[in-house]
């Protein structure tokens, strides 16, 4: 009986926050510090890549042909608009509307979703009429390769990234639909937040260097 | 094997980096059995020779060193700063299961009889698909990948937990040092590992589609220094990874067998974390000979010597600390002076190399290998071993034999210099690290380095035999098992119950004086059972 109360004693501990945040939001913000050194990583290899003497590196508003910067400075828009809206799902749930919560939730899924395909038909157009030489043997790069090698890198790191959000924002979105998470719960939307928002906010880097630049 | 309790995650690291540490321990007694006489001996396949100082390597560092120390402070950590367990005790497990597969992948090659061949480092164009078109280094890449998932889970796991977990009235300064260390470390691989993993990335794809994807291969306009500049901004940091742990567990068993608190605690933490940031600016220091320009290499040098003065601050301190305690010198603390002492040969030889001259000189000699192993064997293993055998009462609930451990730490003390002293010698001779072969000049310290070497691998097994007969039969270790213990690990029972602590512990900073644990003011942290 004794051992019994006692470890009724301890489950009641766990989870007990000396910093008066959770376990969770914490250990998200250093799993967003370990991302963002892998982004760095792969940007300081794209930075060594094209700033080196005899680069040849192509202007980007040519090299990306009708898709354009255009096009995706639109995808970048929506981009920004879902993490808007997840800031939506966070304040009508801190409120208690969690009929508006999810539907801005299906807001941010859905722009998620439309930033992956724009992106899957602007790879899709690069790969087949821009750079066939990435496929066909035959031809010729017409400058420095390193360009479609770090652009695919480091679009195709985040779109994982994009993807992997859009995933777990599902399983946010299912959580408030089955009445798993209530309306107390903020703390699990505030973290799959801080997921989202960052990445939108590497994104903004990535479209900077690769495309603006 | 499912259970997300810290403390038997923790036992399943060690078993884990035992196994792994025999292994590469297998792999380092052939290589060093190949180089004991001039001319080919037991290998015929010299480029199965050449493949081996690689995996030995990446066994030792990958699997071995990192999920040990993982291991220990798996266990110890929560209790230290009286947590009932980890803060995500899922993820634990889940970051342990990831390295078994990982290192089934890392090995791979020696099943398909394709052995990357690029050492542990997998400098390209060695690296590339030209020069390794085999699936063995594809494997070896993903799993090193992998390894880093895995390790960077850790240390969210670790950062969470220290930050957030700690008992009721426990502030940051008052955490153990070998918490502190944990925390240092956890950072050092927050930061660092990431960069690899994005370079084993680049890698990976320019392995994976040749002719389409240059990252480091020149003749696409790729830059193979840049690969050296992102590895070595891991593998910098990660060799402070290797031995900040070791650092915090040498200040737990100096503290307790000296019988006194220790010398300079804040100073301690502060130089660690001066190790820390040091560590992430040195990077180019092993990239003196690819001739980067001379004014970067000066300020590498400057950088790198730097850090002999955090380090020294903390030998000096726990020369302090055991100066006038009452020392007593049981295996772990025999572990401890040990290692201070051999430590600092590797020290030392580590300020020689970092003077841009003489690395220019020493560059991939023996030398060097004499430095990492000095450093990572008299470092890295000997604090394992320390904290292993300190910790071994509360892990098991009994004492190992006492006899036996220290049979075991003079046989390793000696045949570490056996082994490895001679190869300074080697090293300013001129003799070249990762060859097959060598001139007939260097036959007789070869060969002193290999009878070395032999016998510290068969003495590791005394350390083995004592552990799995203590399990069972050895002494029953009370809660305070050192008597003098005084974090709060050792105010529980030996082996501690499920959640640790049956009640919330409570943290109240004491004078620590040398007294005993029923007498008012003593160095007891209070938790009354």
């Amino acid at each position: 009986m004794a051992s019994q109360n006692a470890s009724l004693a301890a489950d009641s501990m766990v989870g007990e926050e000396s910093l008066g945040v959770s376990n969770g939001k914490l250990g998200m913000w250093a799993f967003l510090v370990m991302d963002a050194m892998t982004f760095a990583g792969l940007l300081a290899g794209y930075a060594r890549l094209r700033w080196t003497p005899g680069s040849d590196w192509p202007l980007p508003i040519e090299a990306f042909g009708f898709t354009g910067i255009q096009l995706t400075a639109l995808n970048t828009f929506i981009l920004i608009c879902s993490s808007v809206s997840m800031v939506h799902v966070l304040a009508e749930q801190m409120r208690g509307n969690m009929e508006r919560a999810k539907k801005w939730m299906l807001f941010t899924i859905f722009g998620g979703l439309v930033f992956l395909g724009i992106q899957g038909f602007e790879w899709t157009h690069l790969i087949m009429d821009m750079w066939p030489y990435l496929f066909d043997e035959g031809y010729e790069a017409a400058y420095s390769v390193n360009f479609a090698a770090t652009f695919f890198i480091l679009t195709g790191f985040h779109g994982l990234h994009v993807s992997v959000g859009v995933i777990y924002n599902l399983i946010i979105y299912l959580g408030l639909r089955s009445g798993k998470i209530t309306k107390d719960d903020t703390s699990v939307v505030e973290i799959a937040g801080l997921y989202w928002h960052f990445v939108d906010l590497v994104w903004i880097l990535v479209f900077t260097f690769v495309y603006l630049i | 094997m499912c259970t997300t309790d810290a403390k038997r995650i923790g036992v399943l690291y060690l078993l884990f980096a035992t196994f792994m540490a025999l292994w590469g321990g297998i792999l380092s007694v052939i290589i060093r059995l190949e180089l004991a006489a001039h001319g080919p001996h037991i290998i015929t396949d010299a480029s199965f020779y050449n493949a081996l100082p690689g995996m030995h390597a990446t066994a030792m560092i990958f699997f071995f060193i990192i999920p040990a120390f993982t291991g220990v402070a798996n266990f110890v950590v929560p209790i230290q700063i009286g947590a009932p367990d980890m803060a995500f005790p899922k993820l634990n497990l889940a970051a342990f299961w990831i390295l078994p597969p990982a290192a089934i992948l890392t090995f791979a090659g020696f099943f398909m009889n394709s052995l990357p061949e690029f050492g542990w480092t997998a400098y390209p164009p060695l690296s590339n698909s030209v020069y390794s078109p085999i699936w063995g280094a594809d494997f070896w890449v993903i799993g090193l990948i992998l390894v880093g998932v895995s390790s960077t889970l850790g240390a969210v796991n670790f950062l969470a937990t220290v930050f957030n977990m700690r008992c009721k009235g426990m502030k940051m300064f008052q955490l153990p040092l070998f918490t502190w260390a944990m925390t240092v470390t956890s950072f050092l691989i927050l930061a660092a590992t990431p960069v690899l993993t994005s370079a084993l990335l680049m890698l990976t794809f320019e392995r994976m589609f040749p002719g389409v994807f240059y990252f480091f291969n020149p003749a696409g306009g790729g830059d193979p220094i840049l690969y050296q500049h992102l590895f070595w901004f891991y593998s910098h940091p990660a060799v402070y990874i290797m031995i900040l742990p070791g650092f915090g567990m040498v200040s737990e068993v100096i503290t307790v067998f000296s019988r006194k608190h220790i010398f300079g605690y804040v100073l301690m933490v502060w130089s660690m974390i001066a190790i820390a940031v040091l560590g992430f600016l040195v990077w180019a220091h092993h990239m003196f000979a690819t001739g980067i320009a001379l004014e970067i290499r000066v300020g590498f040098m400057f950088l790198t010597m730097l850090i002999a003065v955090p380090t020294g601050i903390k030998i000096f301190s726990w020369l302090a600390t055991m100066w006038g305690g009452s020392i007593k010198f049981d295996t772990p603390m025999l572990y401890a002076t040990g290692f201070l002492a051999m430590f600092t040969i590797g020290g030392l030889s580590g300020v020689v190399l970092a003077s841009v001259p003489v690395d220019i000189q020493l560059h991939d000699t023996y030398y060097v290998v004499a430095h990492i192993h000095y450093v990572l064997v008299a470092g890295s293993l000997m604090t394992a071993f320390a904290g292993v055998y300190f910790w071994f009462p509360k892990i098991t609930g009994r004492f190992y034999n006492e006899l036996l451990g220290k049979v075991h730490f003079w046989l390793t003390a000696i045949f570490i210099n056996v082994t490895f002293f001679v190869q300074h010698w080697l090293g300013m001779k001129g003799m070249p690290r990762r060859y097959y072969d060598y001139d007939p000049a260097f036959e007789l310290a070869n060969m002193v380095s290999s009878v070395g070497s032999v016998v510290l691998f068969l003495a590791q097994f005394i350390f083995i035999a004592n552990m799995l007969w203590s399990m069972r039969n050895g002494k029953i270790a009370e809660g305070n098992a050192w008597k003098d213990g005084f974090t709060l690990e050792w105010q529980i029972t030996s082996p501690p119950d499920h959640h640790n602590f049956h009640h919330e512990p409570y943290w109240k900073p004491l004078i620590r004086q040398h007294v005993g644990p029923d007498q008012p003011g003593g160095l007891w942290h209070r938790y009354d059972d």
